[in-house]
């Protein structure tokens, strides 16, 4: 009898193409995302080298790190350099035969949101993109991460990546959650546990039964955030819920061979006995709302908490976070609900999908955005601000006092015209809470939707408990 | 990846320690789409002031060393973020090789990536060279990967240490995309074509 086996070591065996005397393997690629920052150069490598794409089948295209979030975007984008790298991406599809979801189409979106929402993530595939979110495709026990330039153009010219095998780690989450408290507490309780390096070599699978009990939607915001715990990857089991949501996408497979996906997809458990190098067991019933107060991702407490002192951490870290907590502007001791924000994001690719929408309404129904707040909701794709206008849900946040912009990474990174100012302190439902990652000097506070549209009542950090 | 052989040219002189890829290719250069054009500002904001005009007490800037093709620096070389830009603008600018005691570790390895050669040797070496290099235009320095060595204009032989594998890669012009297509290229058709038979559906 063969060794009992995670879903990471299934996906692994199944997908080694080539094995090295040292051990170095060629990992095949089932599929490959690409997007207009990190692929220009990898395409005008195989231009200089003679190279074309391996598989252009299994390979799509969508601009959205650089891309404006505000329609006037059709006549064409201002900022020259983002143009160009648009236009760049849009000319390598072309030459290269890659599918392209370009900035007029109602399918483009942020990568890891179209990924899933196309069917082109599916349950133990391989799938990577010069980018580190792709954790989040994980959702659907397909094993995704991120990769630099070189490796883009690698994938790109022979659909292989060289590998090490990372090692396995089990987080484990049982029982109920209370009301307020969604994926995203989960996720960032997680790291405020592990840190953000206690994933480091480590391939992360997702279990227990408060996990089973999250939707899709919730699932990829889990896994998104496993990089920000330092994993490779994150993964989940993949079970009914995720036939159901892969089922009758445009490019999810067809009937005939959709019998045979799932009786193959149903495999993908870790076997009883597995081994795990390390194991986290978390119970979901003692998660609370949970918000950052510092720069960086592990910096997270309860709402209900005040920001700590320096001196209370240990030997190394009492200057860095003396340096954050300055960064941020905050006094230890303060407490976290009287930070006082004027700016509210919601999107990106951990929470800008219909379903953290439908969570923003709520909260917001008959309640109005603070007067003088900016609030903005970017929509995680074309398809989804189109849904969350036929469920009437954009009419309801409009006229609650949001911006509701188009598709895009928008206020998650600065690489757009959506940008915090100096000193600007924004209640955000991103995953990076780096100095300067949402604007120069710009000041970050990660927490769910939920949590971010009480603070768009409010005008301060808020427990989303106290307006339900 | 152009193959590295022999290399016999000028080298520009650059004794300053921890230089670091923000100072090789500045940040504001990203935002580009290709690897290529980045030699023109290589090292930008030590080469030129504000206004564009080159700095004169810079290296590079002098007559003697417009064309370098090896750079012998301080310690602690391509330190910094991980930015392939800085291997790339080297290339760009025409550097094959850069010598110094010691490198940075990510930087080191995107060298090999990109068809330059980093030698890293003990300090009395690098100061003979160093030593050399500021000599100028009359002094040109010979490097023999296959040898191993380096040669100064005095016709001084130094040897360097290399992993073997990475030798192997510069001198054949292998990059890693290379070595795939080299090692493996029958095994991922054989993948391909079992794949297809067991999950049809991809
Ligand atoms: S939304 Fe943010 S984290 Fe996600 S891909 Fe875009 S920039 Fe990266």
């Amino acid at each position: 009898m063969t060794a009992p086996r995670t879903i990471y070591d299934k996906i692994w065996d199944d997908h080694v193409a080539h094995e090295a005397d040292d051990g170095t393997c060629r990992l095949y690629i089932d599929r490959h995302l690409v997007h207009e920052v990190t692929s220009p150069q990898a395409f005008e490598g195989l231009r200089m080298t003679g190279r074309s794409v391996r598989a252009p089948e299994k390979t799509i295209a969508v601009p959205d790190h650089n891309v404006p979030t505000d329609p006037s975007r059709l006549e064409g984008i201002k900022d020259e350099q983002s143009r160009i790298q648009v236009e760049a991406l849009r000319q390598n599809a072309k030459d290269f035969g890659v599918e392209i979801y370009d900035i007029d189409d109602i399918r483009q979106g942020i990568v890891h949101i179209v990924g899933p929402e196309q069917g082109w993530t599916q349950p133990g595939m391989t799938i990577v993109c010069g980018d580190s979110h792709t954790a989040t495709h994980g959702a659907f026990g397909a094993l995704a991460h991120g990769i630099g330039t070189s490796e883009v153009e690698h994938v790109l010219a022979t659909q292989t990546l060289i590998q090490k095998k990372s090692k396995n780690m089990l987080v484990e989450v049982d029982g109920e959650l209370a009301p307020g408290v969604t994926a995203k507490d989960i996720t960032m309780s997680i790291i405020g546990k592990t840190g953000t390096a206690g994933g480091t070599g480590h391939v992360i699978e997702y279990a227990g039964s408060a996990i089973r009990d999250l939707s899709m939607e919730g699932r990829m915001t889990v896994c998104n955030m496993a990089i920000e715990g330092g994993a490779r990857a994150g993964l989940i089991a993949p079970d009914e819920k995720t036939f159901a949501y892969v089922n009758g996408r445009p490019h999810a497979p067809k009937a005939g061979q959709w019998e045979m996906a799932v009786e193959y997809w149903k495999t993908l458990t870790s076997d009883e006995g597995s081994h795990y190098d390390y194991v986290l067991k978390m119970n979901a019933g003692d998660i609370p709302p949970v918000v950052t107060w510092g720069t960086s991702p592990e910096d997270v407490l309860a709402i209900t908490d005040v920001v700590p002192a320096p001196e209370s951490f240990e030997g190394g870290k009492v200057d860095a976070v003396r340096r954050s907590i300055d960064y941020m502007g905050l006094t230890p001791g303060q407490k976290l609900s009287d930070v006082e924000i004027d700016t509210v994001f919601i999107g990106s690719c951990t929470n800008g999908r219909i379903e953290d929408l439908r969570e923003v309404a709520k909260i917001m129904e008959g309640k109005r955005v603070k007067a003088g707040l900016r609030a903005m909701i970017v929509p995680g794709s074309g398809l989804v601000r189109l849904q969350a206008e036929e469920e009437g849900i954009a009419q309801i946040l409009q006229e609650a006092g949001f911006e509701w912009r188009m598709a895009g990474c928008s206020m998650c990174l600065g690489m757009n015209p959506d940008q915090l100012a100096p000193g600007e302190r924004c209640a955000s439902t991103s995953n990076r809470n780096f100095e300067g990652r949402q604007g120069f000097k710009g000041r970050t506070h990660l927490m769910s939707p939920g949590m971010a549209a009480a603070a768009a009542i409010t005008g301060r950090l808020t427990d989303v408990r106290d307006l339900m | 990846m152009e193959k590295f052989t022999t290399l016999t040219g000028i080298a520009a002189p650059m004794p300053l320690v921890n230089i670091d890829t923000d100072m090789i290719i500045p940040k504001q250069f990203l935002k580009t789409i290709k690897r290529t054009g980045l030699g023109a500002n290589l090292f930008d904001e030590m080469r030129f002031d504000r206004d564009g005009n080159e700095v004169e007490g810079f290296v590079l800037n002098q007559p003697a060393y417009r064309s370098a093709e090896i750079l012998v620096a301080g310690e602690n070389f391509g330190c910094g973020s991980s930015r392939e830009h800085a291997p790339w603008a080297l290339l760009d600018y025409g550097i094959r090789c850069v010598i110094s005691t010691s490198f940075a570790d990510i930087f080191y390895n995107n060298c090999f990536k990109n068809g330059i050669l980093p030698i890293a040797m003990p300090k009395a070496q690098v100061d003979a060279l160093m030593n050399d290099a500021e000599k100028g235009s009359n002094a040109r320095i010979t490097v023999d990967l296959e040898a191993q060595t380096v040669t100064s204009s005095d016709g001084d032989i130094f040897s360097f240490e290399l992993d073997p594998f990475k030798k192997h890669c510069l001198l054949n012009g292998l990059d890693d995309i290379g070595l795939t297509v080299e090692n493996a290229s029958a095994s991922i058709d054989a993948y391909e074509t079992k794949a297809a038979q067991d999950r049809p559906w991809l």
